[in-house]
């Protein structure tokens, strides 16, 4: 019998990435945060969830691409971890996929910059291909040192 | 075949007797004579070891009998306390204690080796001729009921079997009426230890029936519910105070006080005395004491203080390491203090009390102090320090020296201390829950270790501020006062020292940080070109700096939520917080942000010596320098009030005043505050006050012997520090005299003569006398 486990999926730009749906907590839309000055980056800020404080991390900016027009607001996809939940802000959301674990294969070696360290795997589809996400090292990592934030709107 | 549930019952009691019984021991040693400790201690391991008999755990049976039976000596005056039979003893109760913990853990007693302490008991036992019996026979007062006749009473036994067993236990049977009971098989031994609880409660030993057990993890649940309860409120009542119907907003005032008093109420309930860590204490010195050859005495001031439950457990590991380091290091041996013509013995003096939301922890020493010139080659040799930079330093920066990392004198490594762990961690463990601590020390004479604490964690007083149209919360521990400069002020009370920006406060250069800059948010030019600049002045271990804010929005009541390790990590933030819209703010460490502006090395010294510039000054004009408070009374009177009497200044919702015995009064932090309107008072024939207009009461709060008095002023003007004279006045109420501050003539309000004419203070003396 085929190994099998499900993603939830999203989009990145172009780009299509799964997290398993056991890490998932749930996934919301766009929430107002509050940023927080002095950190790197791609933390966003704070939001509230529920009373639960919880860190929103752009994926985005996480991974070194460009940022998405003021126009369009991100979803936050809120996974669990070890130092409680964080929010990853995300272009869109897509289905959740059922994946055979023959079709999972290691990242290239020539994967280059931030994904080379956030890209856990990839599983070949029909017709794209799914990214894996590292959850822990999405969250953990640092990136170049904050703006301050101050692109936060 | 146990049942879980006894052995549970019997270890949770256990443990309780045994911490009462540790102090029980070292008062006896102190009074040998006092038989009613000595019959307490009976009683106890009595109780302890009829249990464990009964339950099989027979090795504790078998060390607790021991000592039982040299306790029978002792109280029956066949034996006197010696330290020799204290410390058996105190040994004996660690070995009980080391069963339980294992019988805890494990369900059983462990594999132990207690020969020896039984030997060393029994040897004690011989030093004296007397008659080797047991004494428990006869333990009994007349009072209080044995055995037997309870298990009678409850049908558990029936009269021959007693009858019997007495018969037996008089011939000489060395066992318990119960033992024989349950050996028989007549009686369970589940029936024998409820006998037991219920002749322990005849003697009045055990809690009384208004008292429950709850576990720990329910109040904290309990705790976060009132937290989650507390934002919900906030946000309520943000959202009606914007509506115009009067009954949702009564509903939701009532809400309001309802969540307050639960939260206090909940609050409550997790406090706890610190006498209940301090009761360990005096076992620790002496155990100290004795292993170092020192004798010394611990005195208490303040047991009854109460502390959340988190703080206490957090503070009970820095305290014992201060305690024991203060016999080890700072009591001198016997010989060296008689030397010094002091009392051979040593005091150490621990105290406690409430002061301004927080509570003072102070150990005291009367030892030979610390020697600064040892702490400064050592910091040098350690290279903590550079020379030229020790050299510089006062002398209280010398002594704190003794907090770094890696730090000790000691020159001999005990078990005890002088490990170079140890200061260093009582300091970050003490500042991990937002205390501080200070070292005071003069040679020869002791050291004073003074510790500041908050009273619980969860739930803080803030005041929030907004910088770059972010909200951030500031503690209000480390809030001292509030300045706005407007217009001409600020060109000209903000100045310059090499770039730096300072304002003087009173004299004072107070450096400013501008929270903008430090934060990297918004334009700081803008910052400093602001046509009006709010100062929020804080305190950072013992420096103080303006720090410059957009806006001071208000104080409230906040839930500290804790970050996430990435954020906590920037050491700028102590947490977060949600706020009434439900929107999220940070809360400012002010400790950590005075370090990235770098506050608190470059303002070294200078609160010391400013200290004594200031005592220079005031002693050069002859008078001496006075801070006051000066407020507007009635249309145009001017009045100031000696800042030292100012508990608070508050505002109160001009609806918020109740009437109670015919006296004003407001509902103020869980008590009854009765209002005194000053121009009233004062019977001033100006116009009544102008306050009731605008909605709010200015509120001078003055506090005397844990009561508080509402001082209603129609306007607070201004802190100032001045030296002047007062000119006494006789003739009215309510007045000491005038002087002339900031140039203009200004009466003096004589709080104790004006709240003696009302009956303001009778009524709040009245909620302590129940």
């Amino acid at each position: 019998m085929a190994n099998l486990q499900q993603f939830c999926t999203f989009f990145l730009q172009d780009q299509f990435f799964g997290v398993p749906v056991q890490q998932v907590q749930e996934v919301i839309r766009y929430q107002e945060m509050t940023r927080v000055p002095l950190v790197q980056a791609s933390i966003r800020g704070l939001i509230n969830l529920r009373g639960q404080i919880v860190m929103a991390i752009d994926l985005r900016r996480r991974f070194g691409l460009e940022d998405r027009p003021d126009s369009q607001l991100p979803m936050n996809v809120v996974v669990r971890t070890d130092d409680g939940a964080v929010s990853f802000l995300v272009d869109e959301i897509g289905d959740v996929l059922e994946m055979d674990e023959e079709k999972f294969e290691r990242p290239p070696e020539t994967l280059q910059g931030a994904a080379r360290e956030l890209v856990r795997g990839v599983y070949k589809l029909d017709e794209r291909l799914m990214l894996v996400l590292d959850t822990e090292r999405a969250v953990s990592g640092g990136d170049e040192p904050g703006h301050g934030g101050t692109r936060v709107n | 075949m146990q049942d879980a549930e006894i052995v549970k019952e019997f270890l949770v009691e256990s443990h309780e007797s045994l911490d009462r019984l540790d102090q029980d021991l070292i008062s006896l040693e102190k009074d040998p004579s006092n038989r009613e400790v000595l019959a307490s201690i009976f009683r106890a391991i009595h109780t302890i070891k009829g249990t464990s008999g009964f339950l099989g755990f027979n090795q504790l049976e078998a060390v607790t009998h021991v000592g039982e039976n040299l306790l029978a000596l002792l109280r029956d005056g066949l034996l006197t306390v010696t330290p020799a039979i204290t410390t058996a003893l105190l040994a004996m109760l660690d070995a009980v204690r080391q069963m339980l913990d294992s019988i805890e853990a494990k369900g059983n007693e462990g594999e132990r080796q207690d020969q020896e302490l039984i030997a060393r008991l029994t040897a004690l036992l011989k030093t004296e001729e007397g008659p080797k019996t047991d004494f428990t026979g006869g333990e009994q007062a007349q009072t209080v009921p044995n055995i037997g006749e309870i298990l009678i009473g409850r049908g558990a036994a029936n009269t021959s079997d007693v009858h019997e067993a007495v018969a037996q236990q008089n011939a000489g049977d060395p066992r318990h009426v119960g033992e024989i009971l349950v050996e028989k098989g007549v009686v369970k031994p589940q029936d024998v230890v409820e006998a037991l609880n219920l002749q322990q409660q005849a003697r009045g030993q055990s809690a009384s029936d208004s008292t429950i057990r709850v576990d720990v993890g329910q109040l904290d649940k309990l705790m976060n519910r009132v937290g989650e309860l507390v934002l919900l409120r906030n946000q309520i009542v943000q959202y009606t105070n914007s509506t115009e119907d009067s009954e949702l907003l009564g509903t939701s005032q009532r809400l309001n006080l309802l969540t307050t008093e639960l939260q206090e109420g909940v609050m409550k309930t997790r406090m706890q005395p610190i006498g209940n860590i301090w009761s360990k204490f005096p076992r620790t010195v002496r155990d100290v004491a004795v292993g170092c050859g020192k004798q010394v005495r611990i005195e208490m001031e303040g047991k009854e203080t109460e502390l959340d439950k988190t703080i206490i457990e957090a503070i009970k590991d820095p305290l014992t390491h201060l305690v024991r380091n203060a016999v080890d290091h700072g009591i001198e041996p016997p010989e060296a203090r008689r030397a010094a013509g002091k009392d051979p013995e040593g005091r150490l003096f621990l105290r406690a009390f409430h002061e301004g939301g927080q509570v003072n922890i102070e150990i005291t020493d009367d030892g030979a102090g610390l020697d600064g010139e040892r702490i400064r080659n050592k910091a040098i040799q350690k290279a903590l320090v550079g020379a030229d930079q020790a050299a510089r330093m006062t002398e209280r920066e010398i002594t704190n020296l003794i907090f770094l990392p890696g730090f000790s004198t000691a020159d001999k490594v005990t078990n005890v201390s002088g490990r170079g762990v140890g200061m260093d961690v009582v300091k970050t463990n003490i500042e991990k829950i937002g205390g501080t601590v200070d070292v005071q020390s003069r040679k020869g004479e002791g050291t004073t270790v003074r510790m500041k604490i908050p009273l619980t964690l969860a739930i803080i007083p803030a005041l929030i501020v907004t910088t770059a149209d972010d909200r951030y919360a500031i503690p209000q521990v480390s809030l001292l006062e509030l300045v706005r400069l407007e217009g001409e002020q600020v060109r000209k009370g903000i100045e310059l020292v090499n770039g730096a920006p300072v304002y003087r406060l009173r004299g004072r250069l107070l450096p400013l940080v501008y929270l903008k800059r430090e934060l990297k948010v918004g334009n700081t030019a803008e910052a400093v070109e602001a046509q009006n600049v709010n100062i929020v002045v804080l305190r950072a271990d013992d420096r103080q700096f303006g720090l410059v804010v957009d806006e001071i929005n208000d104080t409230e009541e906040i839930v500290v939520k804790p970050l996430s390790k990435q954020l906590k990590s920037i050491n700028a933030y102590a947490g977060a917080t949600i706020m009434g819209d439900g929107k999220v703010a940070l809360i400012l460490d002010v400790l950590g942000l005075a370090q990235r502006a770098s506050v608190i090395s470059e303002v070294r010294d200078r609160a010391v010596a400013e200290k004594q510039e200031r005592q220079a000054l005031g002693a050069a004009a002859g008078g001496q320098s006075n801070a006051v408070l000066l407020f507007q009374y009635g249309e145009s009177g001017r009045m100031a009030i000696d800042l030292g009497l100012v508990a608070r200044l508050e505002e109160f919702p001009a609806d918020s005043v109740e009437v109670a015995a015919d006296q004003e009064v407001v509902q103020y932090r869980g008590q009854i505050m009765p209002l005194v309107r000053v121009s009233e008072a004062l019977e001033s024939k100006r116009q009544k006050a102008a306050a009731a207009a605008n909605g709010s009461l200015h509120v001078v709060v003055y506090a005397e012997k844990g009561r508080s008095v509402g001082l209603v002023v129609d306007r607070i003007l201004d802190i100032v520090e001045e030296s002047f004279v007062m000119q006494p006045h006789t003739g009215r109420t309510g007045v000491m005299g005038s002087a002339v501050i900031q140039k203009r003539v200004t009466d003096i309000l004589d709080v104790p003569g004006l709240l003696a004419q009302t009956q303001a203070m009778q009524l709040s003396a009245r909620p302590e006398s129940q």
